[in-house]
Protein backbone atom coordinates (compact mmCIF):
# COMPACT_ATOMS: atom_id res chain seq x y z
CA UNK A 1 0.00 0.00 0.00
CA UNK A 2 2.90 2.14 0.83
CA UNK A 3 4.64 1.20 -2.59
CA UNK A 4 1.49 2.29 -4.28
CA UNK A 5 1.59 5.76 -2.97
CA UNK A 6 5.03 6.49 -4.71
CA UNK A 7 4.46 4.31 -7.97
CA UNK A 8 0.66 5.76 -8.59
CA UNK A 9 2.44 9.66 -9.14
CA UNK A 10 5.35 7.55 -11.25
CA UNK A 11 3.18 6.03 -13.50
CA UNK A 12 1.24 9.48 -14.13
CA UNK A 13 4.82 11.24 -14.76
CA UNK A 14 5.99 8.30 -16.92
CA UNK A 15 2.38 8.63 -18.89
CA UNK A 16 2.94 11.90 -19.31
CA UNK A 17 6.55 12.36 -20.50
CA UNK A 18 5.19 9.16 -22.97
CA UNK A 19 2.25 12.24 -24.26
CA UNK A 20 5.01 15.00 -24.26
CA UNK A 21 7.59 12.65 -26.22
CA UNK A 22 5.01 12.27 -29.11
CA UNK A 23 3.29 15.41 -28.83
CA UNK A 24 6.58 17.47 -29.28
CA UNK A 25 8.16 15.20 -32.28
CA UNK A 26 5.34 16.09 -34.18
CA UNK A 27 5.14 18.75 -36.73
CA UNK A 28 2.12 20.81 -35.80
CA UNK A 29 1.96 22.51 -39.12
CA UNK A 30 1.08 19.00 -40.42
CA UNK A 31 -2.39 18.90 -40.22
CA UNK A 32 -4.13 15.70 -41.67
CA UNK A 33 -6.29 16.26 -44.64
CA UNK A 34 -9.43 15.64 -45.66
CA UNK A 35 -8.61 14.60 -48.72
CA UNK A 36 -6.89 11.42 -48.32
CA UNK A 37 -9.04 8.53 -50.17
CA UNK A 38 -11.30 11.74 -51.96
CA UNK A 39 -11.66 12.39 -55.59
CA UNK A 40 -8.92 15.34 -56.81
CA UNK A 41 -10.96 18.56 -57.14
CA UNK A 42 -11.56 19.34 -60.73
CA UNK A 43 -10.44 22.54 -62.40
CA UNK A 44 -9.71 24.11 -65.43
CA UNK A 45 -6.72 26.38 -65.56
CA UNK A 46 -4.24 28.06 -68.03
CA UNK A 47 -1.10 26.66 -68.53
CA UNK A 48 1.76 28.75 -67.63
CA UNK A 49 3.68 28.72 -70.34
CA UNK A 50 0.78 28.43 -73.25
CA UNK A 51 -1.89 30.59 -72.22
CA UNK A 52 -4.11 29.71 -74.74
CA UNK A 53 -3.80 25.95 -73.49
CA UNK A 54 -5.83 25.17 -70.69
CA UNK A 55 -5.13 21.93 -68.40
CA UNK A 56 -8.13 20.16 -66.51
CA UNK A 57 -6.94 16.78 -63.95
CA UNK A 58 -9.23 14.63 -66.21
CA UNK A 59 -6.71 14.68 -68.70
CA UNK A 60 -4.29 12.61 -66.48
CA UNK A 61 -7.28 9.96 -65.82
CA UNK A 62 -5.09 6.23 -66.35
CA UNK A 63 -1.55 7.28 -65.12
CA UNK A 64 -0.57 7.82 -61.40
CA UNK A 65 0.68 11.39 -61.19
CA UNK A 66 1.79 13.93 -58.64
CA UNK A 67 0.23 17.55 -58.17
CA UNK A 68 2.98 19.54 -56.83
CA UNK A 69 2.19 22.99 -55.89
CA UNK A 70 4.81 25.62 -56.14
CA UNK A 71 5.92 29.19 -56.70
CA UNK A 72 8.74 31.52 -57.02
CA UNK A 73 8.27 33.25 -53.72
CA UNK A 74 8.02 30.29 -52.21
CA UNK A 75 11.80 29.48 -50.43
CA UNK A 76 11.20 26.00 -49.23
CA UNK A 77 10.34 25.09 -52.67
CA UNK A 78 13.32 25.58 -53.97
CA UNK A 79 15.28 23.01 -51.29
CA UNK A 80 12.74 20.40 -53.14
CA UNK A 81 13.38 21.50 -56.62
CA UNK A 82 16.46 19.26 -57.44
CA UNK A 83 14.72 16.26 -56.13
CA UNK A 84 11.56 16.78 -58.35
CA UNK A 85 14.29 17.36 -61.30
CA UNK A 86 15.56 13.86 -60.93
CA UNK A 87 12.59 12.33 -60.70
CA UNK A 88 11.50 13.95 -63.52
CA UNK A 89 14.97 12.87 -65.48
CA UNK A 90 14.16 9.31 -64.04
CA UNK A 91 10.62 9.60 -65.91
CA UNK A 92 8.91 8.08 -62.68
CA UNK A 93 5.70 10.10 -62.73
CA UNK A 94 4.50 12.87 -65.22
CA UNK A 95 4.64 15.80 -62.16
CA UNK A 96 2.32 18.19 -62.87
CA UNK A 97 3.17 21.50 -61.41
CA UNK A 98 0.39 24.07 -60.09
CA UNK A 99 2.19 27.40 -59.90
CA UNK A 100 0.15 29.31 -56.42
CA UNK A 101 -0.50 33.00 -56.53
CA UNK A 102 2.99 33.79 -59.08
CA UNK A 103 3.26 36.39 -62.18
CA UNK A 104 3.52 34.35 -65.36
CA UNK A 105 6.50 36.07 -65.82
CA UNK A 106 8.22 34.71 -61.97
CA UNK A 107 7.31 31.42 -62.84
CA UNK A 108 9.01 30.78 -66.29
CA UNK A 109 11.99 32.37 -64.74
CA UNK A 110 12.00 30.35 -62.13
CA UNK A 111 11.82 27.25 -63.87
CA UNK A 112 14.17 28.35 -66.57
CA UNK A 113 16.89 29.43 -63.79
CA UNK A 114 16.15 26.26 -61.96
CA UNK A 115 15.04 23.63 -64.60
CA UNK A 116 11.69 22.86 -65.32
CA UNK A 117 10.78 19.26 -64.12
CA UNK A 118 7.11 20.01 -64.95
CA UNK A 119 4.59 18.08 -67.63
CA UNK A 120 3.33 21.41 -67.19
CA UNK A 121 2.43 24.28 -64.94
CA UNK A 122 -1.48 24.85 -64.33
CA UNK A 123 -1.39 28.93 -63.33
CA UNK A 124 -3.63 29.49 -60.28
CA UNK A 125 -2.93 33.23 -60.52
CA UNK A 126 -5.56 33.84 -57.86
CA UNK A 127 -5.02 31.13 -55.39
CA UNK A 128 -8.36 29.91 -55.71
CA UNK A 129 -7.81 26.23 -57.00
CA UNK A 130 -5.06 26.31 -53.86
CA UNK A 131 -8.17 26.92 -51.78
CA UNK A 132 -9.69 24.16 -53.52
CA UNK A 133 -6.50 21.60 -52.35
CA UNK A 134 -6.68 22.57 -49.08
CA UNK A 135 -3.04 24.27 -49.69
CA UNK A 136 -1.85 26.15 -46.90
CA UNK A 137 1.97 26.41 -47.47
CA UNK A 138 3.68 25.75 -50.29
CA UNK A 139 5.12 23.63 -51.23
CA UNK A 140 2.79 20.49 -51.34
CA UNK A 141 2.55 17.40 -53.38
CA UNK A 142 -0.40 15.18 -54.04
CA UNK A 143 -0.02 11.66 -55.26
CA UNK A 144 -2.82 10.92 -57.23
CA UNK A 145 -3.95 7.57 -58.02
CA UNK A 146 -5.51 6.16 -62.37
CA UNK A 147 -8.71 6.82 -61.21
CA UNK A 148 -8.26 10.06 -60.26
CA UNK A 149 -8.39 9.85 -56.23
CA UNK A 150 -5.61 11.79 -54.31
CA UNK A 151 -4.00 8.63 -52.11
CA UNK A 152 -1.20 11.21 -50.41
CA UNK A 153 -0.08 14.43 -49.17
CA UNK A 154 2.85 15.68 -48.60
CA UNK A 155 3.01 19.33 -46.77
CA UNK A 156 6.26 21.32 -46.81
CA UNK A 157 9.18 19.92 -49.10
CA UNK A 158 9.68 16.39 -50.15
CA UNK A 159 13.19 15.35 -48.51
CA UNK A 160 15.63 12.44 -49.66
CA UNK A 161 13.75 10.38 -46.99
CA UNK A 162 10.09 11.13 -47.80
CA UNK A 163 10.98 10.14 -51.71
CA UNK A 164 13.12 7.02 -51.21
CA UNK A 165 10.62 5.61 -48.28
CA UNK A 166 7.29 7.21 -48.75
CA UNK A 167 6.53 8.40 -52.60
CA UNK A 168 8.41 5.94 -54.58
CA UNK A 169 6.92 3.42 -52.59
CA UNK A 170 3.58 4.10 -53.20
CA UNK A 171 3.71 5.24 -56.78
CA UNK A 172 4.93 1.58 -57.16
CA UNK A 173 2.48 0.29 -55.31
CA UNK A 174 -0.23 2.02 -57.00
CA UNK A 175 1.15 1.77 -60.68
CA UNK A 176 1.61 -1.94 -60.75
CA UNK B 1 3.39 62.02 -25.15
CA UNK B 2 0.13 64.05 -26.34
CA UNK B 3 1.12 63.40 -29.57
CA UNK B 4 2.08 59.76 -28.86
CA UNK B 5 -1.52 59.14 -28.03
CA UNK B 6 -2.52 60.69 -31.03
CA UNK B 7 -0.41 58.48 -33.59
CA UNK B 8 -1.22 55.56 -31.23
CA UNK B 9 -4.85 55.81 -31.65
CA UNK B 10 -4.62 56.88 -35.09
CA UNK B 11 -2.48 53.53 -35.30
CA UNK B 12 -5.63 51.66 -33.89
CA UNK B 13 -8.14 53.50 -35.92
CA UNK B 14 -6.14 52.26 -38.85
CA UNK B 15 -6.32 48.46 -37.83
CA UNK B 16 -9.81 48.66 -36.71
CA UNK B 17 -10.99 49.70 -40.70
CA UNK B 18 -8.07 47.51 -42.10
CA UNK B 19 -10.20 44.85 -42.73
CA UNK B 20 -13.31 46.74 -43.69
CA UNK B 21 -10.81 48.53 -46.69
CA UNK B 22 -10.17 44.75 -48.10
CA UNK B 23 -13.51 45.60 -50.39
CA UNK B 24 -14.14 48.77 -52.08
CA UNK B 25 -18.12 49.27 -50.38
CA UNK B 26 -18.11 47.28 -47.51
CA UNK B 27 -22.05 46.00 -46.35
CA UNK B 28 -21.95 46.04 -42.86
CA UNK B 29 -24.63 43.28 -42.43
CA UNK B 30 -21.94 41.43 -44.63
CA UNK B 31 -19.10 42.24 -42.80
CA UNK B 32 -20.26 41.38 -39.72
CA UNK B 33 -21.59 38.25 -40.52
CA UNK B 34 -18.18 37.47 -41.61
CA UNK B 35 -16.22 38.51 -38.08
CA UNK B 36 -18.42 36.11 -36.38
CA UNK B 37 -17.80 33.39 -39.39
CA UNK B 38 -14.21 34.16 -39.21
CA UNK B 39 -13.50 34.38 -35.39
CA UNK B 40 -14.14 30.66 -35.19
CA UNK B 41 -11.79 29.35 -38.15
CA UNK B 42 -8.43 29.14 -37.59
CA UNK B 43 -5.59 30.43 -40.34
CA UNK B 44 -3.33 27.65 -40.96
CA UNK B 45 -0.29 29.46 -41.82
CA UNK B 46 -0.18 31.16 -38.52
CA UNK B 47 -2.16 28.56 -36.54
CA UNK B 48 -2.59 30.27 -33.13
CA UNK B 49 -4.60 33.29 -35.05
CA UNK B 50 -8.04 32.87 -36.34
CA UNK B 51 -8.83 33.89 -39.80
CA UNK B 52 -10.35 37.19 -38.59
CA UNK B 53 -7.03 38.25 -37.13
CA UNK B 54 -4.37 37.13 -38.91
CA UNK B 55 -2.65 38.75 -41.80
CA UNK B 56 -1.65 35.99 -43.69
CA UNK B 57 -2.47 36.41 -47.38
CA UNK B 58 -4.30 32.88 -47.02
CA UNK B 59 -6.11 34.64 -44.41
CA UNK B 60 -7.60 37.25 -46.81
CA UNK B 61 -8.08 34.91 -49.58
CA UNK B 62 -10.47 33.09 -47.45
CA UNK B 63 -11.97 35.63 -45.64
CA UNK B 64 -12.98 37.29 -49.20
CA UNK B 65 -13.88 33.82 -50.27
CA UNK B 66 -16.40 33.66 -47.16
CA UNK B 67 -17.44 37.13 -48.81
CA UNK B 68 -18.24 35.81 -51.94
CA UNK B 69 -19.84 32.64 -50.38
CA UNK B 70 -22.23 35.17 -47.88
CA UNK B 71 -23.44 36.90 -51.56
CA UNK B 72 -24.16 33.87 -52.89
CA UNK B 73 -26.27 33.45 -50.55
CA UNK B 74 -24.94 30.27 -48.36
CA UNK B 75 -25.55 29.96 -44.95
CA UNK B 76 -23.03 29.38 -41.81
CA UNK B 77 -23.15 25.67 -41.82
CA UNK B 78 -22.59 25.19 -45.56
CA UNK B 79 -19.51 28.15 -44.94
CA UNK B 80 -18.12 26.39 -42.67
CA UNK B 81 -19.11 22.87 -43.83
CA UNK B 82 -16.77 24.38 -47.25
CA UNK B 83 -13.83 25.17 -44.93
CA UNK B 84 -13.93 21.82 -43.28
CA UNK B 85 -14.08 19.79 -46.69
CA UNK B 86 -10.53 21.58 -47.58
CA UNK B 87 -8.94 22.02 -44.37
CA UNK B 88 -10.35 19.20 -41.90
CA UNK B 89 -11.95 19.54 -38.82
CA UNK B 90 -8.72 21.37 -37.38
CA UNK B 91 -9.61 24.79 -39.17
CA UNK B 92 -12.63 25.10 -36.40
CA UNK B 93 -11.60 26.29 -33.51
CA UNK B 94 -14.89 24.44 -32.01
CA UNK B 95 -14.46 21.45 -33.17
CA UNK B 96 -17.34 18.34 -33.35
CA UNK B 97 -18.06 15.41 -31.33
CA UNK B 98 -16.89 12.55 -33.01
CA UNK B 99 -14.88 9.33 -32.16
CA UNK B 100 -11.19 11.13 -32.92
CA UNK B 101 -12.22 14.15 -30.45
CA UNK B 102 -14.23 12.28 -28.13
CA UNK B 103 -10.85 12.22 -25.88
CA UNK B 104 -10.50 15.99 -26.77
CA UNK B 105 -14.53 16.82 -25.09
CA UNK B 106 -14.42 13.79 -22.76
CA UNK B 107 -10.92 13.99 -21.28
CA UNK B 108 -11.46 17.55 -18.74
CA UNK B 109 -14.43 15.52 -17.83
CA UNK B 110 -13.18 12.67 -17.25
CA UNK B 111 -10.06 14.21 -15.18
CA UNK B 112 -12.49 16.52 -12.87
CA UNK B 113 -14.66 12.75 -11.86
CA UNK B 114 -11.49 11.29 -10.97
CA UNK B 115 -10.04 13.77 -9.31
CA UNK B 116 -13.42 14.70 -7.49
CA UNK B 117 -13.63 10.60 -6.46
CA UNK B 118 -10.14 10.79 -5.09
CA UNK B 119 -11.03 13.60 -2.82
CA UNK B 120 -14.05 11.91 -1.63
CA UNK B 121 -12.77 9.10 -0.86
CA UNK B 122 -9.85 11.02 1.16
CA UNK B 123 -12.30 13.15 2.76
CA UNK B 124 -14.85 10.01 4.07
CA UNK B 125 -11.05 8.13 5.19
CA UNK B 126 -9.73 11.42 7.51
CA UNK B 127 -14.20 11.26 9.00
CA UNK B 128 -13.71 7.35 9.89
CA UNK B 129 -10.01 7.72 11.45
CA UNK B 130 -11.35 10.77 13.39
CA UNK B 131 -14.27 9.83 14.52
CA UNK B 132 -14.00 8.42 18.27
CA UNK B 133 -16.51 5.97 18.00
CA UNK B 134 -14.53 3.63 15.41
CA UNK B 135 -10.99 4.50 17.37
CA UNK B 136 -10.01 0.98 17.75
CA UNK B 137 -10.18 0.18 21.72
CA UNK B 138 -6.04 0.07 21.59
CA UNK B 139 -5.38 3.65 19.57
CA UNK B 140 -8.45 4.81 22.35
CA UNK B 141 -6.28 2.96 25.57
CA UNK B 142 -3.23 4.82 24.35
CA UNK B 143 -4.87 8.44 23.93
CA UNK B 144 -6.58 8.13 27.50
CA UNK B 145 -3.32 7.35 28.98
CA UNK B 146 -1.74 10.17 27.42
CA UNK B 147 -4.47 12.08 28.36
CA UNK B 148 -3.74 11.21 32.25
Amino acid sequence: MKALRYLVPLAIFIALVGFFAVGLMRDPREVPSPFIGKPAPGFKLETLHQPEKAFTPDEMKGKVWLLNVWASWCVSCRVEHPLLVEMARNKVVPIVGLNYKDKREDGTRWLAKFGDPYALSAWDIDGRVGIDYGVYGAPETFVIDKQGVIRYKQIGPITRETLDKVLLPLIRKLEG
Amino acid sequence: MRAFLAALLVAFAACAFAQSAEVATPDAAVEERLKRLAEELRCLVCQNQTIADSNAPLALDLRNQIRTQIALGRSDDQIREYMVQRYGDFVLYRPPFKATTAVLWLGPLLLIALGAGIFVGVVRKRRVEENPATLNPKRRAEIEKMLE
